[in-house]
């Protein structure tokens, strides 16, 4: 089974590597509602971990967590054998963390292109000037960064939609733009907050191959929450199960689908 | 990207090019004269990471030279098939110059073939290599390898998704030339043997036929076939080096050969391969072809969807393009034929052509074409003359892949919608009592691979290959016409001509009506299957705040019913004026609940109709049709794209349509 520091090989001969993020006895509270109550998992180099649970289990808020939204007020985030200090959500995102909006957020004004290439933000060094006046090493920065972008493009199969505001595309393509924006930020770690949430049968294929190709062809560890379970038990190395803001379960798919604790938040207990 | 430096070729072939224009006896040695004549120039682009990527012919060369060393590294032997599996782009184009030069024989197959498909094939010319664009295709040639007996290489593109694969038999392509490149010094020399043994009766390419009836044929091309071909076609349209052409047809087509490989290796004219499949119409406009070819449905949907925007512009703006449509119209097509027209016309026309015809041929792509083709079916008057009224030199062109293509095409000056040109050069015609059309020129193919009786019965000792088309030549214009194919015609219950097609293409030149399939050979009345075009009665329903949930709900709306309805009556008048045709009238008809579809085995990959199929699948609705019923229930198998079949349920109403009555009779008589 699983060993502390080494990590492990999955089922596909993939080779999963050390704790990149370690979450220490996080407990998070809104005034006097406690939304998470002292979980802790970790999430191991190269491999794409969910974290499922029934609706108000503390999900998007412990996404939010990860990625530095929330400050929870107690516990620790360790991150790449640090631990991590109070910070910005920028800051989080120049760590390398990148995330996807279960409402899709993207600038629907402007050009798939161009929401794409504000993912390539974090790695733009040049000043608001150089930038204005379009000269050299700004002209420069741009064309590189523009080449990442039109990678991720590509590898999404978004091509023809490059020139389009985001405003004309129908939902599945906005949630791919979405992810391609993440992908341009380069990220070590992929946080997506319900990426299937409203598509059809081949939308959620389609976007469970890019999920999978991302995985495997950057080595891109992935966080996601999903409520499909088909979905998640299919994509997923290891579960975590969280329900009124507790973990109760955590492992490979087939341990947390036999495990009575999960199938009781899922399916509901008799209360005699 | 992969390494692109032209290396020690181009000393080399500038050296051997002192051989004269003579001894262009195959593709290869056309490359070798191009990198000396062109060497600068562009030979490919593909558009890439959103940038047209260009190669020159020089860098051509050496890509396809070092891939060709790396064949013979992989131990591809002379003789060998090589299949060839994806989309258009320059990568795959070389592959079939690379198997050309190590003496193998490129096969190129239709991509979006299912892998049951693509099985037959590979197996009945027996590759043992094949190269494809990515991990759908090595998929599909995985999932069928078992039986396939002599397959032992496969050679991909994209690696993405493919890295865990077994890569015992499984290469990578940039891998393939970079081995090809490290073993230059062993196997040049071998290469160089291996290219001076092709001469013009060598084979230069293998082509399965689509097949209307049965199991798909191989089509044996020499060079000779391709090159004379493009050598007089390339003559006949006074094409250049500096013409461009958008490769986006599929490349397992003849016409997809001729154009990107044949002539384009012949003329020296650069090939732009589009970047996907979706982007082809932005492709297209950046790109700007002078020499352009689609088949007409291609021109269908172009000229379906400024029709269906127009029906969405602003008033004035619409009220300007009717009123200069109108114009174009009436003198378009004579200005492009070079006839005479008043000056007031011509002043209308060049405004027309700042405010409408300018933008429009942009906005399409059109603007720089020079010479524009169309094939494979009759394309309907009005569309024909939309595009040539607008200034585009649009012609058209009968030919087969058997016929290396060209059998007859348009010249300048005599294009009419009605005919399909005059014989092309070198080319002779002759028609046998049956109507049914034959062919001889230094095109004809060679064989059907493995297949003597076939190729028996289709071409005698002669040379004279059977179209399978029956059709009249025009005493007056020297112009042939095709009414049907051969076999399809038969006869009425009355002894009547029964001419399907005739009939179908006229149905199909409604906007709305995507397919149509007439029944009645043998019977007494023609009856008939209509498929709606789902984006033009999409649009209309919207427009008229008609709700649907389905193709299915949309076909067996009351009002399209109408509207179809209404359509077949029109056509019916029409046929009916035709003496020799009047019998095939309309009586009844039916809106499918599907659309016809290769997958499903209705159409061939080039969308023709495979009437046995279609006969045997729908039995019960064509019973019903002629039992006087008026409405039947079905219940019809369907495959999805990735294989899984499926079955829809639906109760279809018959309708019953005017017919002119006509007694021929009386009209011969007269």
């Amino acid at each position: 089974m699983l060993d502390a520091s080494e990590g492990y090989t999955t089922a596909d001969g993939r080779k999963i590597g050390g704790v990149v993020m370690e979450m220490k006895n996080i407990t998070l509270r809104f005034g006097g509602v406690t939304a998470i109550t002292d979980i802790s998992f970790d999430i191991r180099e190269g491999e794409i971990r969910a974290i499922i649970g029934p609706n108000g289990a503390g999900k998007s808020s412990m996404l939010n967590v990860i990625s530095g939204f929330y400050v929870p007020q107690e516990g620790e985030v360790w991150f790449r054998g640090a631990k991590r200090p109070q910070m910005k959500p920028y800051e989080v995102a120049r760590q390398g963390i990148a995330r996807t909006f279960q409402n899709i957020a993207l600038f629907e004004g402007m050009s798939v292109l161009d929401n794409v290439m504000t993912g390539r933000l974090t790695h733009m060094k040049t000043g608001l000037l150089s930038q204005a006046i379009w000269k050299g090493k700004a002209e420069e920065e741009e064309t590189a960064n523009r080449e990442v972008a039109e990678k991720v493009i590509d590898f999404l199969e978004i091509q023809h939609i490059r020139k389009t505001p985001v405003s004309r595309l129908p939902y599945g393509l906005k949630k791919r733009v979405e992810l391609a924006r993440a992908l341009a930020a380069e990220p070590k770690l992929l946080l997506l907050d319900e990426p299937m949430a409203g598509m059809n049968v081949e939308e959620k294929e389609d976007m469970s191959r890019f999920i999978l190709d991302v995985n495997d062809e950057f080595g891109t560890t992935i966080a996601l929450i999903e409520h499909d379970m088909g979905v998640v038990m299919d994509l997923s190395d290891r579960v975590v199960v969280m329900d009124y803001g507790k973990k109760i379960g955590d492992g490979s798919p087939d341990e947390v689908r036999n495990n009575q604790d999960v199938i009781d938040a899922y399916l509901g207990v008799a209360h005699d | 990207m992969p390494a692109r430096e032209s290396r020690r070729w181009e000393e080399k072939t500038l050296v051997q090019t002192s051989s004269d224009a003579g001894g262009l006896q195959s593709i290869p040695a056309l490359l070798e004269r191009n990198v000396a004549k062109y060497g600068t120039f562009p030979a490919y682009r593909e558009k890439e990471f959103g940038i047209w990527q260009s190669w020159t012919w020089s860098e051509t060369a050496a890509e396809i030279e070092a891939l060709a060393l790396g064949l013979i590294n992989l131990g591809v032997n002379e003789g060998d098939f090589i299949a060839i599996i994806g989309r258009n782009r320059p990568y795959l184009y070389w592959s079939m110059v690379a198997a050309q030069m190590v003496g193998a024989v490129p096969v190129p197959l239709y991509q979006d073939a299912v892998a049951e498909e693509m099985a037959y094939v590979l197996g009945h010319c027996g590759a043992r290599f094949v190269i494809v664009q990515d991990q759908e295709q090595v998929d599909k040639v995985i999932e069928v390898q078992d039986q396939l007996h002599q397959f032992e290489h496969l050679i991909y593109l994209d690696p993405r998704g493919l890295r865990k694969y077994d890569h015992s038999h499984l290469h990578q392509f940039s891998h393939v030339q970079d081995q090809g490149r490290a073993a230059h010094d062993e196997f040049i020399t071998e290469l160089k043997a291996r290219c001076a043994k092709l001469d013009y009766d060598s084979t230069c390419v293998m082509l399965y036929t689509s097949g209307t009836t049965g199991k798909p044929k191989g089509v044996v091309l020499s060079n000779r076939n391709v090159i004379e071909s493009a050598k007089s076609s390339s003559e006949f349209d006074k094409l250049r080096r500096d013409d461009e052409i958008l490769a986006y047809l599929p490349m397992a087509w003849v016409g997809d050969f001729i154009f990107s490989i044949g002539q384009a290796y012949w003329c020296g004219f650069c090939v732009n391969c589009p970047e996907s499949a979706d982007t082809m119409m932005t492709d297209l406009r950046e790109i700007g072809p002078t020499y352009y070819f689609a088949p007409p449905r291609v021109f269908e949907t172009q000229l379906t969807t400024v029709m269906i925007r127009m029906e969405d512009a602003g008033t004035i703006k619409k009220k300007m393009f009717d009123h200069y449509m109108a114009h174009a119209r009436k003198v378009g097509p004579d200005l492009l034929d070079g006839k005479p027209v008043g000056f007031m016309d011509r002043l209308k026309y060049k405004i027309g052509d700042l405010l409408v015809y300018g933008p429009l041929k942009n906005t399409l792509g059109f603007s720089r074409v020079r010479v524009g083709y169309t094939a494979g079916e009759a394309i309907g008057p009005e569309i024909f003359d939309f595009y040539r009224s607008l200034g585009i030199n649009l012609k058209q062109l009968y030919g087969q892949t058997e016929a290396t293509v060209f059998i007859t095409a348009q010249p300048d000056g005599e294009v009419r919608s009605d005919t399909v040109g005059v014989p092309s050069p070198g080319v002779e015609l002759k028609i046998a009592e049956n109507g049914e059309v034959f062919y001889r020129s230094p095109g004809v193919f060679v064989e059907y691979y493995k297949n003597p009786e076939s190729t028996a019965d289709t071409k005698d000792p002669d040379g004279w290959v059977a179209t399978g088309d029956a059709g009249f030549i025009e005493p007056e214009t020297g112009h042939l016409r095709i009414i049907d194919r051969a076999k399809d015609v038969g006869q009425m219950a009355d002894g009547s001509l029964f001419a399907p097609k005739y009939v179908e293409n006229k149905l199909k030149f409604y906007p709305n009506i995507l397919e149509a399939v007439v029944f009645g050979n043998n019977r007494e009345q023609c009856t008939a299957f209509i498929n709606i075009d789902l984006s033009a009665v999409g649009n209309w329903a919207e427009r008229n705040n008609i709700a649907y949930a389905s193709y299915q709900e949309l076909a067996g709306h009351p009002q399209v019913m109408e509207t179809i309805q209404r359509h077949v009556e029109e056509v019916n008048a029409s046929v009916a004026e035709d003496p020799m045709l009047s019998g095939c009238q309309v009586h009844r008809f039916v809106v499918l609940h599907k659309e016809l579809d290769a997958d499903d085995g209705e159409l061939t990959r080039t969308r023709k109709v495979r009437r046995r199929i279609i006969e045997e699948k729908f039995a019960d609705i064509i019973a019903a049709l002629y039992d006087g019923s008026n409405k039947v229930s079905t219940v019809t198998e369907v495959t999805y794209e990735d294989g899984r079949k499926g079955s829809i349920k639906a109760t279809l109403e018959i309708r019953e349509a005017k017919v002119i009555p006509v007694v021929p009779q009386k009209v011969a008589a007269e």
